[in-house]
């Protein structure tokens, strides 16, 4: 059986796996990191997003053995080792973002990616059109793109701390 | 301990309990969770949507690598997965409740009806010998749609449902209608459907069956909205195992809406299975079979007549609605139509006779059942899309025709034509708040601004009423209820003082675990990090009938109030004993104990304490330890409210309809956390966008599912759902000792008739008067095109 190497959230495995098995599948049931979910079996629904290599892909179609070599963060790999929070992980929180949490994992992944990549700054319009690729059957999104709007700020180091959401909002 | 220095009471939003979890990938969803030396399960479905097996060759299959055993329906013969309401036909007679095997029987009724299950080591394994099964089929030819089926000479289903009719059922007085219809200056007719919808939760439907064989125990893992609800329904009915050797759990869930209420099929097949191959064994949906296989929703054909006096007042309505039940009886599916549906066609308005009759069809689809809102926004639909018609018929003002009709505030209670009775409400109100809110007045100047631009605006409103809460069980059991729809909340208080609370409710997503410990917190004076709750586990939690209907607070938060009452009155015995006073002395306030006018106090802990370490007590009159539970039987169901306004710009060049505004009012009674009540409803409107604009479940007359994945069915994604402006206007629940009324379903029903009666506006001088859900670019830019001629004159 081939043998795939890579680092995930920092840690260098080296895994056995099918030429068929996929990315997902390797972090689900190789190093059991469950917290990357599948939604769909058609590319569309964003719910099993990592960051591989720099970039947001969707782990349900990638190969395991594409990702030789790869540096590949999962949302387990996200919060500092003492515990702090990624602020699109507290902006989420904050802001009310998630409900049952099962697409949140690639939602996170996704915008996270979405803000590195537009180092500017993105408006509704485009953090809408940025989410594109990531489905969310619970929220209406309304307050996922107000959670992205208000972690970019702290990202790009234009804002120390996350503006507060208020409830009457 | 102290009472918390941040009020996280009743009233406040606190950050949720559960998010950190979710956040950091650990959550516990059911396929996350893995069973020691565990097999791997995958169903065979059907192909076709009707044909009967002449044989299954499993033989080649089963020789295949890593295969523990093959089972098809000859294998499994168990008990029908139960329907849990019993309808009666309008002669009296009950209705037609043909079997539904887990495993098919000789028959295949839709595309996705499980044929054979295959277990091996692992889950590809499971796969390639899935597809080397060889199914002998005889095809038959198929009624998927509700006409066809019930087309002279149709395919038959069941030969216990002749005609493919489940049945046939009616509410109110024929002749007090027909003789109100005879009175009227105006009646108005209107026919329209309401589209079948997908559910599509984000989680995809698991289960892992689990046996223990020297305790002769089985537990089930699933993902479901009411474990102790599938535990009743799969030990009794299916496969008759008695509730004290079956456990069933239902951890973290990612998504309900309803789907996942029911009993399915995989549930009793993986664990009945479990105990054959003694081992553990997980089954998962992938995203395909969730579409053939998750129960649907929706899907009715309606023709309503109303009628109206000179002044535009209600007279009568008079509905004829068929539904389609799918193939199969899913477990509340008869009630959607009936109870959930037609009891609500009173609306808010004071029409003083309604009559609905009710014919349920069977077809070559997926079983249909309760999806968000569950027959009140079919009938909302039908009535606020009806009250339009009828304004422009009469030439009366759409506004100004709700509120001569509504139900004045001080009516109530108010006992409609349709059996309920609702406790509160004030819809004058919620439509000026709503009127205000989304600048009603200015909207002409908006459409005028975006004529200029070439768009086409609209503007569309919504009063809408709905019944939750579920439900009153004598009223439930009356109405053809087979359960009781009680709620039960257990309330620990361990010796520290920390609180835990067994819920027999669920959340998948509501934010139970935040919400229920605010009340805990609010009446306890304790920190909410000092109480937990624990659902989702009929091992752990005394019995419940789950999340669905807007019930959990209502009911099962109904349930806590009294369970925690009985906590408090033992809690001022045992303080009353401690500071040597009077019982009836003892005030307890914000985690204090206190003598009535003196300064003696004792806490919170120190009660909880001598509760568990009982040497200074009084031992003879009252039992060590402060546990108590209580189940709760609501008197009435609960009654929300509003008004939901819209605004979409249509391009004429494109046909592309954009939501623009949306706002929403709701009376949801008693708001217990205000982030949460705007998160659900806002999720609720995006489905109800969804209904209107987007989705769409398509079968062809062959009964193949055409919008069977997520490529062809359109879900609403960010960019489809614009701001939503929602806020709440209270009227309490007058018959709950919390005064909520809940918020889970509102945001679904009471939007898509506020998005299509914008569209219908924005088209005003197209010549039309309706447009079917979902109103689709290709849909709205034939309609343009046509109507060209109309609007240049």
């Amino acid at each position: 059986m081939p043998q795939v190497t890579l680092t995930v959230n920092g840690k260098t495995h080296t895994v056995e796996v099918e030429a068929r098995t996929l990315l997902v599948e390797l972090l689900r049931e190789k190093l059991r990191l469950t917290g990357t979910h599948v939604g769909c079996d058609t590319s569309q629904c964003g719910a099993c997003v990592v960051q591989m290599n720099g970039d947001s892909v969707k782990s349900c179609t990638t190969l395991a053995l594409q990702a030789e070599g790869a540096t590949v963060t999962t949302i387990e790999g996200l919060a500092k080792a003492d515990g702090t929070l990624h602020p699109m992980q507290e902006a989420f929180r904050e802001y009310h973002a998630l409900q049952c949490g099962f697409c949140t994992p690639g939602m996170v992944m996704s915008a996270i990616d979405l803000v590195e990549k537009h180092p500017q700054g993105l408006n509704e319009a485009e953090i809408r059109e940025g989410l594109e690729g990531n489905l969310c059957r619970c929220t209406g999104y309304h307050n996922i793109v107000k959670a992205i709007g208000a972690a970019q700020e702290v990202m790009h180091g234009r804002s120390a701390t996350l503006a507060p959401a208020h409830a009457a909002e | 301990m102290n009472a918390p220095v941040v009020f996280e009471g009743i009233g406040a939003s606190p950050k949720r309990k559960e998010d950190l979890r979710f956040l950091s990938g650990r959550g516990n969803y059911t396929d996350d969770i893995n069973r020691p030396n565990q097999t791997y399960a995958v169903m065979l479905r059907s192909p076709h949507a009707h044909a009967t097996i002449r044989g299954i060759d499993t033989a080649a299959a089963a020789a295949m690598p890593g295969v523990v055993a093959i089972y098809t329906g000859a294998d499994m013969v168990v008990g029908s997965l139960p329907c849990g309401w019993l309808i009666h036909n309008k002669d009296g007679s009950p209705m037609n409740e043909p079997g539904h095997p887990p495993l098919a029987q000789g028959k295949v009724r839709h595309v996705g009806d499980i044929v054979a299950v295959v277990i091996a080591e692992t889950r590809p394994q499971a796969r390639d010998a899935a597809e080397a099964i060889v199914v002998d089929y005889d095809v038959l030819p198929a009624a998927t749609s509700m006409a066809a089926a019930l087309a002279p000479g149709a395919p038959l289903l069941h030969e216990g449902a002749p005609g493919n009719v489940c049945y046939d059922w009616h509410i109110g007085d024929l002749a007090v209608n027909q003789a109100a219809f005879a009175q009227a200056k105006h009646v108005v007719e209107f026919e329209l459907v309401n589209n079948r919808l997908i559910p599509n939760a984000m989680e995809p439907r698991a289960a892992i069956g689990d046996y223990d064989r020297s305790t002769d125990q089985h537990t089930l893992f699933t993902t479901s909205q009411n474990p102790h609800v599938i535990r009743l329904l799969m030990g009794a009915f299916v496969l008759q195992i008695p509730e004290h050797k079956l456990r069933v759990v239902a951890p973290d869930v990612g998504g309900g809406f309803g789907s996942k209420i029911f009993h399915y099929a995989e549930e009793a097949i993986v664990t009945w299975a479990a105990a054959r191959v003694n081992r553990p064994i997980k089954w998962t949906a992938d995203r395909t079979e969730s579409f053939m296989s998750d129960a649907h929703g929706r899907d009715h054909v309606t023709k309503a007549r109303l009628a109206l006096d000179d002044q535009g007042k209600f007279l009568g309505l008079h509905v004829s609605t068929t539904a389609n039940m799918g193939a199969y009886l899913s477990t509340f599916a008869t009630s959607v139509p009936t109870y959930l549906h037609a009891t609500l066609l009173a609306g808010v308005y004071t029409t003083p006779t309604v009559y609905a009759e009710v014919k349920a069809v069977f077809t070559n689809t997926v079983p249909v059942d309760a999806y968000r809102g569950a027959g009140r926004p079919e009938a909302t639909f039908l009535l606020e899309r009806l009250v339009d018609v009828a304004a422009k018929q009469t030439g009366i003002d759409k506004l100004e025709l709700r509120r001569r009709n509504f139900i004045p505030a001080d009516a109530f209670p108010y006992q409609t034509p349709v059996a309920l009775q609702y406790d509160s409400g004030d819809y004058q109100s919620t439509l000026a708040q709503a009127l205000k809110t989304a600048d009603w007045d200015g909207f002409e100047a908006r459409r005028a601004a975006a004529a200029a631009k070439g768009k086409l605006r609209g503007i569309g409103i919504s009063t809408y009423i709905e019944a939750c809460g579920i439900a009153p069980s004598a009223v439930a059991g009356a109405l053809g209820a087979r359960a009781g729809l009680y709620e039960v909340g257990a309330i620990r208080v361990h010796p520290t003082g920390s609180v835990s609370v067994l819920t027999g409710t669920h959340s998948h997503g509501q934010g139970h675990e935040t919400t229920l410990a605010q009340l805990v917190t609010d009446r306890f004076g304790i920190p909410l990090s000092q109480v937990d709750i624990v659902h989702g586990d009929t091992d752990k939690v005394p019995f419940g009938m789950g999340t669905y209907g807007s019930r959990s607070l209502a009911v099962g938060g109904s349930a806590m109030v009294k369970a925690m009452d009985k906590i408090v009155a033992k809690a001022r015995r045992i303080a009353a004993h401690l500071m040597e006073a009077s019982v009836d002395d003892v005030e307890f306030d914000k985690g204090t104990f206190r003598v009535a006018g003196t300064d003696k106090t004792k806490s919170w802990g120190e009660i909880a304490l001598t509760a568990y370490v009982p040497h200074n007590y009084p031992i003879e009159e009252i039992e060590p330890g402060l546990d108590e539970t209580a189940f709760y039987d609501p008197k009435n169901f609960t009654y929300p409210g509003g008004c939901h306004i819209c605004e979409v710009e249509i391009d004429p060049d494109t046909g592309i309809p954009t939501v623009i505004n949306f706002t929403a009012v709701d009376d949801v009674g008693r708001v217990i956390n205000p982030m949460i009540v705007e998160g659900q409803v806002q999720g609720g409107i995006a489905q109800g966008i969804g209904q209107a604009l987007l989705e769409a479940c398509a079968y062809d007359a062959s009964g193949q599912l055409l919008s069977g994945s997520f490529m062809d069915y359109c879900m609403p994604r960010a960019g489809d759902v614009g701001t939503l402006s929602v806020a709440t206007h209270e009227t309490l629940c007058t018959h709950n000792p919390l005064g909520v009324k809940g918020c889970g379903e509102v945001g679904a029903i009471g939007s898509p008739p506020a998005v299509i009666n914008a569209v219908v506006d924005a088209l005003r001088d197209y010549g039309v008067t309706h447009v079917e859900m979902p109103a689709t670019p290709a849909k709205l830019w034939h309609i343009i095109n046509s109507g060209r001629q109309l609007a240049a004159e």
